[in-house]
Parts: C-alpha cells; structure tokens; sequence
C-alpha cells in the first residue's frame, strides 16, 4: 500500500495531465478539420501573450471586469442567488457613468470621478435590485428577470448611443465623444489602468465581507438553506436582496470602470460578454475570492488569445472559442474528478491491487 | 396482427410465475466482510448466516454499519474482502440486478414510491418483463399483485394513488412490491421507523406469519420488535460483530447494553408539579397547511413553565404545523399565541427567538442545520448578531466561535473528528445533537422538541431525555411533540392528544395508558 498524501499527489498529477492530453486532442481535432497550423495556433496561444509587457498587460485589462463582475456573481450565488445579468447591469453601469461624465465635464477630477463611479454603482445596483425584489417578494425565478432586464438595458445603452450620448461632430458611429479626462482612470503601463488595483481591493473585500462579517454569514445561509435560515431568525428575503444588490452594484461598476479605464468614451459592444463570463470565471474559481482573481486572469487570457489567433493565424475566431469551450468543460470535469472522493478511492485500489500482485500481501493488523 | 400480440403476452404472463418456483433460498450466509470507505474501515470482518424461515435482527447503534452490510449483500456496495454464499455456493453481486435475480429484495428505510402514480403502477416500475415494446402489461401486474396478496396475506388496493394512502400502507406496497419481484428473502431496513404504533402492530404480525414462506433479515435498533419478532440477532458495533444469539434467550435490556456498550435505563419524570406560570398559552388558533387545507382548527393548549406536555398523535394531525405557528414559521389565520403573556402570533421568526424560545425542528437534517456550514457555524445560526460573537454585529469573532464549538462538543459529545467539518456530513443523532447543544445552551426560557429522537439509537435517545428533563427541572417549560407512545409516557406531565387539528383530551401522567391514548389518537373520544 502506498502513503496517501503520495497517492494524492499522483492522483492529482496524472487527472491533470489527463485532462491536457484530453484538450490537445479535441482541439487538435476541431483545428485539422479546418486545416489550421496547430504549432503555429498553440503557440500564439500559449506561449505569445507571455512574451511580451504590452501582452501581458492586455490579458490583464480584460482579466480586470471580469474579476469585478465574477466577485459579484460570487456574492450572490453564495446567497442564493444566480445573477447571470451582470451583463445589462453593467451596461448599466455604462449608461449612468457616461451619463454623469457628459454633463458634468467642467468638474475637477477629484469631484467628477467619484461621482461617475456612485452613478455607475447606483446604476448597476438598482438593475440588480429588480430581480433580487422580485424574487424576495413574489418567488420570480432570477433566471428569467435577470435575462429578460438584460435586453432591456442593451436596447436602452443602444438608443443613449445613438440619441442623447451621440457625438454631435460624428453622426455616422453610434458613440458618445470622448469623455472629459476627469472621468479617466489613471493608466499604468501601456492601456493597463488602475482599475487593476480596484479589482483586487473588491476581491479581498468580499472575502471578508462574506466570511468575517455576521452579514456575510448570514447572507451565506440564506443561500446555503433557506430554510434553515429562516428557522434561525434570518430574514431571507431582505438578504437575498441585499446580495442582488451587492451583484448589480459590482457590475455596474465593472462597466464604470471600463468605459473610464479603457475605451474613455461609450461605444458600441463596451460590456463584450463580460457579463456572461463573468459568471463562468465566479464558478470556476471555486466562487471564493482567491480562486476568482487567478480565473479571471486565465479567462483573460483566453479572450486575448483568441484576437491573436485571429489575426495571426488566419484560425476564425468562432473556432477559438469552440477550443474555449473545450477547455472549459474539461476542467470542470476534472475538477469533479479529483474532489470525488469515491473515484480516489477506486484508483487507488486498483493501483494497490496491481501493487499487490508482485509484493506478498501484508498482514492485517 | 393484434390478436397476435395478444396472444404472445399471454404466453409470456403464464411464463414467469414458473420463473419464480425455483428453488428458494435455504442458507445465506456472509463470511468475513470487510468493507472500507475513505479514511474509514465500515465494516471489519462481519460474519453472518441465516436459514430458511429465520428471521434475523440486525441491531446497533447508528453509524456501527448495519445498512452498510445490507447494501453490501445488496450488491450496492463491493465488499473489499470477504465472501457471500447462498445454499453453499459463492455467488458475487455487481449490482442490486443481480441479487433481486437470485431472490435477494430489499425495502428501503426512505420508501422509494412515486406519490402521483398508482399503487399498480409503482410495482410495474420494476417489473422488467412486465414491460413490452409499446406498452406495459398493467393486466399481469394485477395478476401478480393478486397473487402475492394471497400468498401473503398483504392486502392492498392496485388503484389507489400512493399520496392517498397512509404510510403504514405505502410500507405494505413496498413489500409487495419487492415480493413480486420474486423476492424469497428480504432486507427490511428499519421497517417501523415512520410508522404509527398500530401499524407497527400489524406489520410485526404480518411479518411473523410471512416468515414460513421466506426468510427475513431486519434492521432496528427498537429493542421491542427485536423481541416480538426476530429468532436471532446479531449486535454491530463499529462495525464489528460484538454479539451474536437467539432472541429468546435475552431479555431486551441485555441486547441494550450490549448494543451501547453500557447499560442503559431511559430516565423517567417522577418529578413534583411546579406549579411554574403560564409560559405559552395557544388560543383557539387556526392555520392552515402547505396546501390550504385547515391544520389547525381551533386548537386550544396552555403550558407552563416547569413542565413537559407530550403532544401524541399520529403524523400529519397538524403536529408540524403547530410547531411551526408558535415559532412563527407559519402564518396563524385567527387566534392568539402569547409567550409569557404576550402576544407573538405572525411576528417574525426572530422576535420569537428573542423573547427566548427554543426549538428543535422535526427535519433536522435540512431545517435546524445550515448542512454545508461547518459544526461551529452552525452553533451561531441564532446567534450571529449576538455581542459575544460579532463586535458591534459586524466582525465575526472567530476565537469566540471556536471556543464555543470545542465546548459544546465536548459537553453534548459530538462525535467528529474537527469542528470545521461540514454538519451535513454527520449521523442523524449527532446532528440531533449539534441542534440540542444549540438550542439548550442559549438558554431557553420555552422549549418545543419535536420528533426529538426519530431514528435515534438508544444511546443517543438517553441522553436526549436526560437533557430535557434536565431543563424541566431548571423550569423551562417545554412542548414535546413525538410518536413514540414510550417517549411521551416516560417524560410528560401531562398528554395531550392531537387529532385533525384539534386537542382531543388532555391526560395527567397518572391516568395515561398505552390503550387510552391509541383510542384518542384514532379519534375516538370516550366523552363524547
């Protein structure tokens, strides 16, 4: 019989290497069919947005809404409730941000960007609030409300672009003009902005607002067992609430802060799926803060290297995203694998078994 | 073309009785089981035989593996080592497919029926060649239904809906159904534990008369049907054999000790009257039922502080319900509900908490825990907002948290191996107790228990009694709602019967017998 933590050790490495050997081939497969360079599709992939500062820095500002809107979508799944509208939360946040930043240009930065910032939140917040009552109150599934205030607020972004928010010098694009360079966040290095900072501050805030605090605990009950939370007093529907809130006002952030960090200015496709992601990159980091930061990270660089690879390679982006898809499913599939406690032990046994068949069995004690 | 198939399913009904005439099982026997789970050893060299016409208890405490073994004879489970023979030869299960094959059935402790479909058509699920290319052959289902009712002595009705009928019948279906899979020795697991005492009267009698036909392995850990029923017993203990004889040999309180390992007595309230001051007093309330019917209809009970009024009834006469208003769970549509003379009917759950209520629910496995909380979360579920635990209801103070967890799983002696473990994870009992340590330790100053030792094992159910009575005497009024008639006898100062959502008497302790009560709880009242 071999230790345990060894065997761990083993188990863990060889399902991982499993699962990579298992993405290399289907991936492979889907780039043969259509007569794609696998080198050249793996390395642009892999390897080329490590190579260099401005790659690094990219896959970082598409890592940071991300990062925003899963820490949100984390808060509220723990509380019970499934937000997969962080995307018309954020352009909501979009909305309200820009809105501010128009009107009020002449402000002083110090002024003007915090108050584009609570727009933005408020904005955010308040499309989470609708769900989040609905469903407290009058047992609405957030499924359907979530989805439904998503194609309301992109019709809403989509008309402000082409109506009060349009530039007045550019009637051909359906964008506002650029924003007041009050309403700018600071940038670090090439288009990496202080958002960065932003995300990781949010991160470590909600983890001890969810794990430290008595209103994480009790916000956590209410989506661990509603039932046993109301025997224990909690009032449920002002918590699920509250963590719909909590959710919305994160994306609308996420949204301020991109339009602020990045693009300075609302165009068309600002919330580019981050909302949708979002709550891929909140599951897949284990829905803990330390898990979302390094999984927003990765999916940063999945979307990253999809443009590349589209550019580069001449592989259609669609096809990278098929590979994504793959990648993503193989992971939650091994992850499954390694926690199963009853597939460890089957391993181990049939490895023991084989062991055993050279070695003379021990004696029990 | 019709007639044809007609004819052909015919051929095939008149098949398969002839299936089941072969030989039936006349030894069983189970040799030096052994079956581990991850950082556990479940079973360690289990040894058991049965015969033809044997009725086996298998009995222990929860958690010392009975239902693990049965799963294992089940082929649920493969043993890691060990050997199963029937009539002398080795046989190896892969799956319960291959046991229900040899004539091995088992019914469930959890009954597995589908509530919207009928009686019949629960037992066709599992008849395989019941089932035809287009259709399912309902006719020899009722056929075989009929048969088996005969040969049994089971009645019961193929048409009725299984949500229709009480749960003392849906245990007789089970058997049929598991009979009519051709089952010639069966594993009962804790067949009695959601049924009425009657019913459980009956069932014991049905057992006994069934047990020339085949042979029956039973898992309890209610000593009085070990008794009445079994001819020999077999006692685990963390999952080895500790104890091994006939029935009749041994009175009930020796197969007690040696089950525990001690020697158990069930306290008894012979404690003076009180006379303590009105703690709840329930006015003429009316509630309804998750599905709108009337639960409570003008229900009347006065407690006070110092004594346990045992509520007895059979489940489903508004017990829950009851449970639920006063701790305001559940809307009251007319009434009143005072706690120490004041009024706490449709106020929130936490109100009642805080004017010190304590309640141990009757699901404890989904309701008085948090199930992926750990045991230390779970003690503050009703506390988190409290001083001791959160600075100014903001910060948890994790020390307090732990230091409180490390005490009251000594003193309720949880058995785990850490207190950051999940409370789902645990055994029914030491979740029980997780839920007691919580609900005592806050210092209640009224106490509803309900079903408080359902599916307990008699160690568990000690020290439960012990505690309540321990509250009694420091003059906590408690509500204790239970089925079992012993549990209510043995701790209450006074009975009240509960039948369709009303009291039907109240009893002293004194005037109380088992015969009295079963009439009342029928909803036969003498006085009327």
């Amino acid at each position: 019989m071999m230790s345990n933590k060894r065997f761990m050790f083993l188990y863990r490495l060889g399902v991982t290497l499993l699962a990579v050997l298992a993405v290399f081939v289907m991936s492979s497969m889907v780039l043969l069919m259509i007569n794609a360079d696998l080198s050249k599709t793996y390395y642009t992939m892999i390897i080329k947005p490590f190579t260099n500062s401005i790659h690094i820095t990219e896959v970082i500002v598409r890592a940071i809404p991300l990062c925003i809107i899963a820490l949100g979508v984390c808060v509220a799944y723990r509380s019970g409730i499934i937000n997969i509208g962080a995307e018309g939360q954020m352009a909501m946040g979009v909305i309200c941000f820009t809105g501010v930043a128009l009107s009020l240009p002449s402000l002083p930065k110090v002024v003007l960007l915090p108050l584009c910032f609570i727009a933005a939140i408020l904005g955010g917040a308040i499309w989470g609030f609708i769900p989040g009552i609905l469903k407290a109150k009058l047992k609405v599934s957030e499924l359907l409300s979530t989805v439904m205030l998503n194609y309301i607020a992109a019709q809403a972004y989509s008309l402000c672009l082409r109506t009060i928010y349009m530039d007045p010098t550019d009637k051909a694009t359906p964008q506002s003009t650029r924003l007041a360079s009050g309403a700018h966040l600071s940038r670090l290095s090439g288009r990496l902005h202080t958002g960065v900072i932003i995300a990781i501050v949010l991160a470590v805030i909600v983890y001890f607002l969810m794990w430290k605090t008595s209103t994480g605990y009790k916000l956590r009950a209410s989506g661990a067992s509603e039932r046993a939370a109301k025997y224990g007093g909690i009032n449920v529907a002002k918590y699920v609430c509250l963590a719909a809130i909590i959710s919305g006002a994160f994306a609308g952030l996420a949204g301020g802060v991109e339009i602020a960090g990045v693009h300075r200015r609302a165009i068309e496709g600002i919330t580019n799926n981050y909302g949708f992601a979002g709550v891929v990159v909140a599951l897949f980091g284990g829905l803990h803060p330390l898990g979302i930061v390094p999984a927003s990270y990765f999916f940063g660089l999945l979307i990253y290297g999809s443009t590349l690879i589209s550019g580069e390679t001449g592989v259609p982006a669609n096809i990278v995203g098929v590979m994504e898809g793959i990648i993503i499913i193989v992971i939650v599939v091994s992850q499954m694998i390694l926690n199963n406690k009853y597939y460890q032990d089957k391993v181990k046994r049939w490895i023991d078994k084989k062991l055993n068949k050279h070695t003379p069995k021990e004696v029990k004690p | 073309m019709n007639c044809k198939i007609k004819s052909m399913l015919k051929k095939n009904v008149s098949h398969y009785p002839k299936q089941e005439e072969n030989e039936g099982i006349t030894s069983l026997t189970m040799e030096g089981i052994t079956k581990r789970f991850p950082g556990l050893l479940a079973l360690n060299n289990v040894n058991i035989e049965i015969g033809k016409g044997e009725i086996l208890a298998l009995v222990g405490e929860n958690g010392a593996g009975k239902t693990t073994l049965m799963n294992v004879l089940m082929g649920l489970y493969q043993a890691d080592e060990g050997r199963i023979t029937v009539n002398g030869k080795e046989i190896k299960f892969k799956g319960p497919e291959d046991a229900f094959k040899i004539g091995i059935g088992m019914v469930h402790q959890q009954y597995m029926l589908v509530p919207n479909l009928t009686v019949a058509e629960n037992i066709a699920l599992g008849m395989k060649n019941a089932h035809k290319l287009y259709k399912v052959d309902m006719q020899a289902v009722r056929k075989k239904i009929d048969e088996v009712s005969e040969k049994y002595g089971l009645v019961v009705n193929p048409d009725a809906y299984i949500y229709q009928i009480s749960v003392g019948e849906q245990q007789r279906v089970e058997l049929v159904k598991t009979l009519c899979l051709g089952a010639k020795f069966l594993i009962l697991d804790e067949p009695t534990s959601a049924l009425t005492p009657q019913e459980t009267d009956e069932l014991i009698k049905l057992l006994l008369t069934m047990k020339d036909k085949l042979s029956i392995i039973f898992i309890s850990h209610k000593l009085a049907e070990v008794k009445a029923l079994s001819n020999k017993v077999v006692i685990l203990r963390h999952g080895e054999v500790v104890f091994k004889g006939n029935t009749a040999d041994y009175s009930a309180s020796e197969i007690a000790s040696k089950m525990t390992g001690h020697e158990v007595e069930l306290p008894q309230n012979t404690e003076e009257d009180m006379h303590g001051e009105v703690a709840l007093d329930v006015k003429n309330i009316s509630v309804l039922s998750d599905r709108g019917a009337m639960a409570l209809n003008g229900l009347n009970l006065c407690i006070h502080s110092g004594e346990i009024v045992g509520l007895a009834g059979v489940s489903g006469n508004g017990q829950r319900e009851l449970a639920e208003a006063i701790n305001g769970l559940r809307r009251v549509e007319s009434g009143t509900i005072e706690l120490f003379g004041q009024e706490i009917q449709n106020t929130s759950v936490h109100s009642v908490i805080e004017r010190g209520m304590g309640y141990i629910p009757e699901e404890r496995n989904i309701e008085g825990i948090v199930p992926p909380f750990s045991i230390k979360e779970n003690y503050i579920l009703k506390d988190s907002d409290n001083e001791v635990y959160s600075k100014k209801g903001l910060f948890i103070n994790a020390k307090q948290v732990q230091k409180n967890a490390e005490k009251l799983v000594k003193e309720f002696d949880v058995r785990t191996s850490s207190i950051e473990l999940s409370a789902g994870s645990l055994s029914g009992g030491n979740i029980q107790k997780v839920i007691l340590a919580r609900e005592m330790t806050r210092n209640p100053k009224f106490l509803i228990s309900v079903y408080p030792t359902r599916g307990l094992d008699l160690g568990a159910i000690e020290f439960i009694h012990k505690k309540l009575l321990e509250k009694r005497r420091n003059g906590v009024g408690i509500l204790l709602i239970s089925e079992e008639l012993d549990e209510i006898m043995s701790l209450s100062d006074k009975i009240a019967v509960i039948y369709k959502g009303r009291i039907q008497k109240i009893l002293r302790r004194e005037e109380a017998t088992r015969a009295k009560l079963g009439m009342l709880m029928a909803g036969v009242n003498d006085e009327q």
